[in-house]
């Protein structure tokens, strides 16, 4: 059975962490083949071609996939569907946003964010912000999968797999890029981050966020946020931890001023070790933190940062 | 311009969800149902193109069992101008797959003819993130999804998207289908005149056989459970304590 994976290409260069973290979840449902699209993707296609379980690449070169636009990166992968049963991707931005066109233009349902595979048609994917998992079985012979890539382990590296090139499918000119807005940073990437500091509303100004990369920093940490903070301006959306924007699962997750909605618990619950910093002793983040410390966090961030 | 609007009914996001013991899903007998936050944005954006003059219609349209009519009246009240219900269902506990939306929305938007649909990214029951890449894909529009501002200018529309990497900013043609973000605008209440108003404004029902759909569901459901539970943790008394426990204890310092 084989298994045809969209992996994830930004800027022409592969994003290893989603991409083998979907290729060791896609390994377990056959053979894959890695597809990397792009306006440039030869080097991501190297790339790709020593995640161990890679069977083969696919490069596609045109400049009407250099942004992951959904439409023409959707006509390339259904023009290559034909020969495979499974086709995956991780599940980030531009693979939801690509993946379900993909699904309606075959006529199959699209299985998001999946988090565990029981066979080749059987499928967990938490619903309810989390607050629930459901097994699905599909009916359908293609199954197109989106996996959420923090409840899997990265596949590790091989001899380089054989590299094909296929050409673009016609492009349906309906959209085009204007630009990005994409900051640069020195910090680890927040879905893959082995620690991971979160500020909430708590924090106050966008200046007072300071104070939670200057303890990231000093951890090594990416930093994260709440959607309140995000929505007061305090930090990026992309920053935004939860069920409508990032899932991590990183071995320490600090949150800081987060009160701990469903929606923000969403997104970092599956993290191994939770600290939690609340001045308030009845935040429910407390009952999901391993270590819970009641307190003012202008006077514990700037002493935790000091001593470490 | 004619703007379609897809609202869904679904639990209400502070609602503390609870699965059924027998494994047969989460229980919505009873519970407050809510319009999804995101299809909130949708009407609210939909109402600020009509209040500045970009549209002239706003139509909102729901699918599910007959109770979504409450949620159509509350686009209706916040200024929606007339609704569409496609029931679909009879047990509140019974989803509709967003393909078998997609197929539905598809009909409506034939028969009804609108220059945008402006959707939610996500319903928050099913968190499934996908009806409007597949109605687009169905209708061979453009999709503009996770959209933090939409201008439309003329013939396109220019839409900013919240990116894992930040923000996109993409030119679409019209008519197009965008799906909205948390940051696209913060939705108004409906007030009570307007309450009132709504109850008089139209309200349409359909089947999804008026539109040839077949909305049995691709994806059988085996079973819904409770997710793992977290042991609790304890309280320390001091940053000294902590670092000594993350240290010595969970050793992740
Ligand atoms: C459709 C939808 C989707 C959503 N998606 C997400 C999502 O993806 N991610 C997300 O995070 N949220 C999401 N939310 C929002 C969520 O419901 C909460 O509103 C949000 O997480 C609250 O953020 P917060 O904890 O920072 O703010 P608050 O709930 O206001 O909490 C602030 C906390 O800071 C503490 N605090 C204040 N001052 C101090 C101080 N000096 N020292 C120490 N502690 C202090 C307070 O005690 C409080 O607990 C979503 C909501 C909806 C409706
Ligand atoms: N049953 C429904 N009725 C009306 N709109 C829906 C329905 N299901 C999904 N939608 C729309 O599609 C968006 C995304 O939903 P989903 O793909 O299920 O996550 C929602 O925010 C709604 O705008």
């Amino acid at each position: 059975m084989a298994v045809l994976l969209l992996a994830e290409v930004t800027g022409g260069e592969l994003n290893l962490d989603a991409t083998s973290k979907a290729v060791a979840a896609a390994a377990q449902l056959g053979e894959v083949t890695a597809l990397c699209a792009g306006a440039s993707a030869a080097a991501a296609g190297e790339a790709a071609a020593k995640i161990d379980g890679v069977a083969k690449v696919l490069v596609a070169e045109d400049d009407s996939l250099g942004h992951r636009l959904a439409e023409s990166t959707a006509a390339l992968i259904v023009s290559l569907a034909g020969d495979y049963e499974h086709i995956v991707a991780p599940a980030t931005t531009d693979a939801k946003n690509v993946m379900p066109r993909v699904a309606a233009l075959l006529d199959v349902m699209v299985i998001s964010d999946v988090s565990g595979i029981v066979d080749g048609a059987t499928f967990e994917r938490p619903i309810y912000a989390g607050n629930a998992v459901q097994t699905v079985k599909s009916k359908d012979a293609t199954k197109v999968v989106t996996i959420r890539t923090s409840t899997f382990d990265a596949a590790g590296e091989q001899a380089a797999a054989a590299v094909e090139t296929v050409s673009a499918a016609a492009d349906p000119g309906l959209s085009e890029w204007v630009e990005d807005h994409v900051a640069e940073s020195d910090r680890p990437e927040l879905t893959s981050a082995g620690r991971v500091v979160s500020g909430g509303r708590g924090l106050g100004s966008e200046e007072n966020f300071e104070l939670i990369e200057k303890l990231a920093d000093k951890l090594g940490a990416a930093v994260g946020a709440s959607r309140a903070a995000v929505d007061s301006g305090y930090a990026p959306n992309d920053w935004q931890v939860g069920q409508t924007g990032k899932v991590v699962a990183p071995e320490l997750y600090v949150a800081v001023g987060i009160s701990g909605a469903i929606q923000h618990l969403a997104g970092m619950k599956d993290s191994k070790v939770i600290v939690a910093i609340n001045k308030d002793e009845e935040a429910p983040i407390f009952q999901v933190a391993d270590y819970g410390l009641v307190g003012d966090l202008f006077d514990v961030v700037p002493e935790l940062t000091e001593k470490l | 311009m004619k703007v379609l609007v897809p609202v869904k009914r679904v639990i209400d996001y502070n609602v503390k969800v609870r699965v059924k013991s027998d494994g047969s899903g989460v229980d919505l007998a009873n519970v407050k149902m809510s319009m999804n936050p995101f299809d909130e944005i949708a009407v609210e954006e939909a109402i600020r193109l009509k209040e500045s003059g970009a549209a002239e219609e706003v139509v909102a349209v729901s699918i599910g069992v007959k109770q979504a009519q409450e949620t159509l009246r509350t686009a209706l009240a916040m200024g929606a101008d007339r609704a569409i219900l496609v029931v679909a269902a009879e047990d509140v506990h019974q989803d509709i797959e967003p393909l078998a939306v997609a197929k539905i929305l598809k009909g409506v938007i034939d028969a009804e003819q609108p220059g945008l649909v402006l959707a939610g990214k996500q319903a928050i029951d099913n968190d499934m993130n996908a009806t409007g890449q597949m109605l687009s894909a169905l209708l061979g529009w453009s999709q503009a999804t996770f959209a933090s501002k939409v201008e439309i200018e003329g013939e396109h529309a220019k839409v900013t998207r919240e990116v894992d990497g930040g923000l996109q900013t993409i030119k679409v043609k019209m008519p197009a289908i965008v799906t909205v973000d948390l940051r696209l605008n913060e939705p108004r209440y409906a007030s009570l005149p307007n309450i009132m108003k709504a109850k008089k404004k139209p309200l349409d029902e359909k089947t999804p056989g008026d539109y040839g759909v077949d909305v049995a569901p691709r994806l059988e459901i085996l079973k819904t459970e409770e997710p793992a539970e977290r042991k609790a943790g304890v309280m320390v008394g001091s940053v000294d304590e902590l670092i000594e426990k993350l240290k010595t204890e969970a050793g992740v310092l």
